[in-house]
């Protein structure tokens, strides 16, 4: 039910719309949560509507976390 | 697609894994409550379970918004479609969930009620508005990761000042739900398990943040990771939470810091305060009666609460009882340990609200793991075989 999919801002429309894009899947949606995105950004999209914006740079760090061979709180 | 693919490869998996492995204390149990369907569905699907060593158990938690809500809030939502001229819009989750009598909202539809599944809160908006003539209620279910979208279009309806909209509010709060699992004297009665951490939600974190979870770090002295639903997310959650025990540390921590901070998203915490408050009480399946757990619509926005403006009342509603769904969700036990799972109750025709949602426990395990269970137990039963034919 909490299932939300990374999508990725192609268009602001008026109010709080936008077009979003998904494996080639656009689709517009609300976002009235997030109202400072723009095209270009990530966002996590739950029932039409962003929750939240993805941090790119964070994401990047997780994923350097996990192929750490030893223990990562060293650094 | 960017921000999933890389969160399911399967050689950093293995890397994972090998750390879980190395953290894994010998004489050491690791009894992890998973709370969100989100997690219990990517563990079964992606076989994470299988990943790990054999210390470190995972607790399906009730976080599956259409597993917890009890029967006779189904029974109302029926009720209300049954008035004349009623339109019902629903998420799609809701519509099997099995009601009093065999009924179900799916039911209820094809004989004739009109009942329609709708993608988004703003669609039942929308169709409130192509129908001025009709009611339209929007049947609302889900934890924080979905209230926001439902304040939004209290909002709007208000703004637009439609009077045939209005909401029936399910909505529920997970910290509430963590504290009963932890501290509530009935969930004791009914039989609870000992959790040592928790993996906290995702999406819902996103909106709330991880504050809320400090408390119960802290009062509580049980570590929670903040994890996101890709299955290295979830590996690198148990990885954290193991190292937090090892080290006797009870602190929240975030692996999900792509799309979680600290105070969360400030806007929709703050639409939802306008037009939501805590219930006193709210009955959960599986919890029973959670004190503060739950959302009801404000006063002010009183028209546009469909429980006060069809004076609906609630009839609470035993579950089946054969069905295990109760103690599942409270991580008592597992699904195989239910006599109804996978012989009655299937995916198909659900009998008990874990079989209906795809995160339910059941769903999930029904789905990627009853199989496993098959495999564990001939291959046990061919090494017993074995092992006597051998001579002595």
């Amino acid at each position: 039910m909490c299932l939300a999919i990374p999508a990725i801002i192609v268009e602001r429309r008026a109010g709080d719309a936008a077009v979003i894009e998904m494996d080639g899947v656009r689709k517009e949606i609300s976002v009235a949560l997030v109202p400072e995105v723009q095209p270009g950004d990530y966002v996590i999209v739950h029932v039409g509507y962003a929750l939240t914006r993805l941090d790119p740079d964070e994401a990047q760090r997780t994923l350097a976390l996990f192929a750490e061979l030893s223990d990562g709180r060293s650094r | 697609m960017k921000f999933v693919d890389e969160f399911r490869d399967g050689q950093l998996a293995r890397i994972i894994a090998g750390k879980i492995e190395a953290a894994a204390q010998p004489d050491r149990n690791y009894n992890l409550m998973e709370f969100c369907g989100g997690h219990t569905h990517a563990i079964s699907r992606y076989g994470i379970a299988d990943l790990l060593p054999p210390g470190v158990h995972m607790i399906h938690g009730p976080g599956c918004p259409v597993c917890v809500l009890p029967i006779g809030r189904i029974d109302s939502a029926i009720e209300l479609a049954d008035r004349p001229g009623m339109i019902l819009c629903t998420y799609a989750d809701t519509m099997r969930v099995p009601a009093s009598k065999g009924a179900s909202l799916l039911k209820a539809k094809a004989r004739g009620l009109d009942i329609r599944m709708v993608y988004s809160a703003a669609d039942a908006l929308r169709i409130a508005v192509a129908n001025p003539s009709r009611e339209v209620v929007f049947f609302a279910i889900g934890f924080e990761t979905t209230t926001p979208p439902t304040a939004l279009v209290i909002r709007d309806a208000s703004r637009l000042g439609l009077a045939n909209f209005s909401v029936f509010c399910n909505h529920v709060v997970t910290p509430a739900a963590i504290a009963s699992i932890l501290e509530s004297p009935q969930v004791r009665e009914l039989g609870a398990v000992p959790i040592d951490g928790f993996i906290g939600p995702a999406h819902v974190s996103c909106v709330i943040g991880s504050q809320p979870y400090e408390y119960f770090a802290e009062k509580y002295r049980k570590p929670v990771v903040i994890a996101g639903f890709e299955p290295l997310d979830v590996m690198q959650a148990i990885l954290m939470l193991m190292r937090q025990l090892n080290e006797g540390r009870a602190e929240v921590e975030n692996e999900f810091s792509r799309a979680v901070t600290r105070e969360g998203n400030p806007t929709a915490k703050q639409l939802v305060a306008e037009i939501f408050e805590l219930r006193r009480t709210f009955e959960w399946r599986g919890l029973g009666e959670v004190p503060y757990s739950a959302l009801s619509i404000k006063a002010q926005y009183a028209r546009f609460d469909a429980e006060q403006r069809y004076g609906v009342a609630y009839h609470p509603v035993p579950d089946n009882k054969a069905c295990e769904c109760g103690a599942i969700l409270r991580g008592v036990k597992q699904p195989r340990d239910c006599k109804l799972f996978a012989t009655v109750c299937t995916p198909e025709n659900p009998m008990g609200s874990c079989m209906v949602s795809s995160e339910g426990a059941c769903a999930a395990h029904y789905s990627y793991g009853r199989f496993r269970d098959a495999d564990y137990t001939q291959r046990k039963g061919a090494k017993d075989a074995k092992v006597a034919k051998e001579p002595r």
